[in-house]
C-alpha cells in the first residue's frame, strides 16, 4: 500500500459534562473517544461500526478538526494537523470533506441547491464559473442540472443525499468523512446512494471513513472495518475477515445481533444475547470496558485492560479471552 | 379460529389544501391470534397510517372508511366512548419513540397502573400497583419493585421500550401493533425486544402486527408478511414464500436491493414512490417496473394467488420464476 492518505494515532477525545447535585455544580469528564488509532490507504474504505455512544461519530470529527481532540495525533497526507494553526488548516480542508446523516437538516432550506453547492467553492474563492462546476457536480451524482435552481424541499430524500455528495466533492478533495450516509434512507433508495459513493471512489480515487451502524452495509461498502464500544476499538480488521472470523465477543454479539433477511437461517441461527445496555462513558468498566456485558468475562477481564494486538486471529482484537468459533451468519 | 383483526377494505385519506392525500386505498387483511403479520413498505407506503387509522388517532383531518373490527366491534365510525374501551384493552399500540409516549413527571410504575385502573374498574389502587410491577418484571426489567418508582428520564431506550410493552400487555389486549419498536435502537438492545415481543405472543396468544422497513426483523419475526406500495397491499404470503418466492417485482425489487454476499453491485429501484395526492391508474408501481406494460395502466391490481403468494400484479403469473 502507498503512503496513507489518514494516520491517526492514539486520538483522544474528552468531553467535560455538568450535571447538577443539589445546588452544586459537578463537572465529570466523559471519554468519547479512548486511544484510537487507524489508518486509510489511498483509495481505501474504512468502516467505523459501533451502537450509539460508542464514539465513531466523535472520530469523525477529531480527524477533520471540527471538533479538537484532547491528545493524540492525525496525519493527513503526512501532515499532523493537531496543533495546526486555522490558515493552514482551510486550505487542507479542501481536500478532506463530510456528508451527514440528515440531508434535510444539513442543507439550508432558503438556499437553492445550486448556491449550497458553490458555497464551498465561494468560501474557498476559487477561482472561475461556479455554475458550470456546480452543473458538471449535479450530473455527477446523477441529478440533472436544472436541478441547481430548487430548494431542498423539492428533492426526495436520495435526491437530497446526492446533494451532500455534490457540495462534499466541490472541491475536490481526496478523503470523505461519511457519517451514516444512508442511514436515514429507504432500502430501495439506499442502494442507488451506496453504489454512487462506490463509483465516485473509483471514479475520483476517494478515501472514505464510513460510519455507520447497520453492519451489512458497512460490510459491503468498506476495505477495512473497526468496532468501536465505549470509545475504544475492540477488533479491526480487513471487511470479509472481521464479518467471518470475528474474535473478539462484542464483534460477535454484534453480528449474531442484526437481523438478516433469510427466515430459515433466522429461525435456525444460534443469538449470543448481551444483557442490559451500554454503560455510561462518564464511568466505564474498569479494565476491559466491554466486561460488564461480556458473556465470557472474567477476573483479569476487570483488573487488566487488554491491548488491541493480534492474537493469532489474524487481526488485532482487544480481548485476553478471544474465541474462535465463528458466529453462523451470512449463510446465503 | 376467528381472526383477532378483521380489516376490509379500509381507507385513510387526509383532507389538505392541497387536495386529498389518499394514503390508504382499501386494503383487505386478517390477523390471526398468536400470530405475527409483519407489514412491510417504504415511507410513505402507508403501512403506519392504516394501523393508525384503525386505533382513532389520526385527527380530524383524516378520513377513515371500510371496516376494521376487533372481535365483533366494529372500530371505524365507532364513538370516541368505544374507541377509548377499546383502546389499551383489546388493541393496544407500541410506537418507535418511548420517551415521547411516556408522561416525563409521572412515575412509571403509576403510569402502567393507570392503564389497568382505566380499564379494569374492580381492581384497587394497591392491586394495580402490585399487577404494575409484576408486569415491568414480565417484559424484563430487573428490579421491578425499584424502577416502577423511577421516571423516564432514568430509564435507557431499551427499557423505555419494555415499560411501552408492559402498558400495552397490561390489559391482555387480542392484538398488539408494534410500530417500528426497535428502529431507534442499538442492534444488541433490538435484539432483547424482539426476544420480549415473540415471547409474550406465545405465552399470552397476542396477535402482533410488526410495522417495519428492517426485511431483517421482518425474517426473524413474522410468520406471515404484508408488502405494501402506496397504499395498497401489493404481496402476501408466509414468510419463508415471501423471501424465497416472491413474485411481485416491487418485492423482488425490495430484496435485491440489500447488500448481500457476493453482491458486488447493489440493485436500487429506480425513480421513488409516486404523490398519493394523485396516485396512478393502474398499479402505482409500474413507472418504476421493469416489467411494466400498457396493461398495468388499467385497473387496480387486486390480490390474487400466484404460486407461493398472494400478488397484487397483472403479470405476475408471466413472469419468470425465482427462488
Amino acid at each position: 500500500m502507498s503512503d496513507p492518505v489518514l494516520e491517526v494515532t492514539n486520538l483522544t477525545k474528552n468531553f467535560t459534562v455538568k450535571s447538577a447535585k443539589g445546588l452544586r455544580v459537578i463537572r465529570r469528564t466523559v471519554q468519547a473517544v479512548s486511544d484510537v488509532s487507524l489508518t486509510i490507504g489511498a483509495g481505501q474504505t474504512v468502516g467505523l461500526v459501533g451502537e450509539s455512544g460508542s464514539g465513531k461519530t466523535t472520530v469523525g470529527r477529531c480527524v477533520l478538526r471540527l471538533i479538537e481532540p484532547t491528545s493524540g495525533s492525525v496525519k493527513f497526507q503526512g501532515e499532523e494537523l493537531v496543533g495546526m494553526k486555522a490558515e493552514q488548516l482551510r486550505g487542507l480542508r479542501r481536500q478532506m470533506q463530510i456528508v451527514f446523516q440528515d440531508p434535510y437538516a444539513s442543507l439550508d432550506p432558503k438556499m437553492t441547491v445550486g448556491a449550497s453547492i458553490a458555497e464551498p467553492l465561494d468560501i474557498q474563492k476559487v477561482p472561475g464559473n461556479h455554475s458550470d462546476r456546480v452543473a458538471e457536480l449535479l450530473e455527477l451524482v446523477g441529478l440533472a442540472p436544472d436541478h441547481a435552481r430548487r430548494f431542498p424541499h423539492e428533492f426526495s430524500g436520495g435526491q437530497r443525499q446526492r446533494v451532500g455528495v455534490a457540495r462534499a466533492l466541490a472541491l475536490n478533495p481526496s478523503f470523505i468523512v461519511l457519517d451514516e450516509p444512508v442511514s436515514a434512507l429507504d432500502v430501495s433508495i439506499q442502494a442507488g446512494v451506496v453504489n454512487l459513493l462506490q463509483d465516485l471512489q473509483s471514479q475520483l480515487g476517494l478515501s472514505y471513513l464510513f460510519i455507520a451502524h447497520d453492519l451489512s452495509v458497512v460490510r459491503h461498502i468498506s476495505d477495512m472495518v473497526a468496532v468501536m464500544y465505549l470509545g475504544k476499538i475492540m477488533e479491526v480488521g480487513p471487511a470479509e475477515d472481521l464479518y467471518l472470523r470475528a474474535a473478539h465477543p462484542y464483534t460477535q454479539a454484534l453480528l449474531s445481533a442484526v437481523p438478516e433477511p433469510d427466515p430459515v437461517l433466522e429461525r435456525e441461527r444460534h443469538r449470543i444475547m448481551l444483557q442490559g445496555d451500554v454503560p455510561s462513558p462518564i464511568n466505564p468498566p474498569s479494565g476491559c470496558r466491554f466486561r460488564t456485558r461480556c458473556p465470557i468475562a472474567q477476573e483479569r477481564c476487570a483488573q487488566e485492560e487488554p491491548a488491541l494486538v493480534d492474537r493469532g486471529q489474524g487481526h488485532p482484537v482487544a480481548c485476553h479471552f478471544p474465541q474462535s468459533v465463528p458466529v453462523a451468519v451470512h449463510a446465503r | 379460529m376467528s381472526a383477532a383483526l378483521s380489516v376490509r377494505d379500509l381507507r385513510v385519506s387526509f383532507k389538505t389544501l392541497l387536495g386529498t392525500v389518499q394514503a390508504v386505498r382499501g386494503i383487505n387483511f386478517d390477523v390471526e391470534p398468536g400470530e405475527v403479520l409483519g407489514v412491510v413498505g417504504e415511507s410513505g407506503s402507508g403501512k403506519s397510517v392504516s394501523f393508525l387509522g384503525i386505533m382513532g388517532l389520526l385527527g380530524r383531518s383524516a378520513v377513515i372508511e371500510g371496516s376494521a373490527k376487533v372481535g365483533d366491534v366494529e372500530l371505524v365510525g365507532a364513538s370516541p366512548r368505544t374507541m377509548r374501551k377499546v383502546r389499551g384493552s383489546e388493541m393496544a399500540m407500541i410506537f418507535q419513540d418511548p420517551l415521547s409516549a411516556l408522561n416525563p413527571v409521572h412515575r412509571v410504575g403509576a403510569q402502567v397502573a393507570e392503564m389497568l385502573l382505566a380499564h379494569q374498574h374492580d381492581m384497587t389502587k394497591a392491586q394495580a400497583r402490585a399487577r404494575a410491577i409484576e408486569l415491568l418484571d414480565i417484559v424484563g426489567i430487573p428490579q421491578p419493585d425499584q424502577r416502577a418508582r423511577q421516571y423516564a428520564h432514568e430509564f435507557s431506550g431499551g427499557m423505555r421500550q419494555r415499560v411501552m410493552i408492559a402498558m400495552a400487555i397490561a390489559n391482555n389486549p387480542k392484538v398488539l401493533i408494534a410500530d417500528e419498536p426497535t428502529t431507534a435502537l442499538d442492534v444488541t438492545v433490538q435484539a432483547q425486544i424482539l426476544e420480549v415481543i415473540d415471547r409474550i405472543r406465545k405465552e399470552m396468544g397476542t396477535a402482533v402486527v410488526l410495522i417495519t422497513h428492517d426485511l431483517g426483523v421482518v425474517a426473524r419475526m413474522a410468520d406471515r408478511v404484508q408488502v405494501m406500495y402506496a397504499g395498497r397491499v401489493v404481496e402476501r404470503g408466509d414468510v419463508h414464500s415471501i423471501f424465497q418466492q416472491p413474485d411481485h417485482p416491487y418485492t423482488r425489487g425490495l430484496l435485491h436491493s440489500l447488500p448481500g454476499l457476493g453482491r458486488e453491485r447493489l440493485t436500487p429501484i429506480p425513480g421513488a414512490p409516486p404523490n398519493m395526492l394523485q396516485p396512478p391508474s393502474g398499479c402505482a408501481f409500474r413507472a418504476r417496473c421493469a416489467h411494466a406494460t400498457e396493461a398495468c395502466a388499467g385497473e387496480l391490481p387486486e390480490l390474487v394467488s400466484v404460486r407461493r403468494t398472494e400478488t397484487a400484479c397483472v403479470r405476475a403469473t408471466e413472469l419468470e420464476v425465482i427462488s
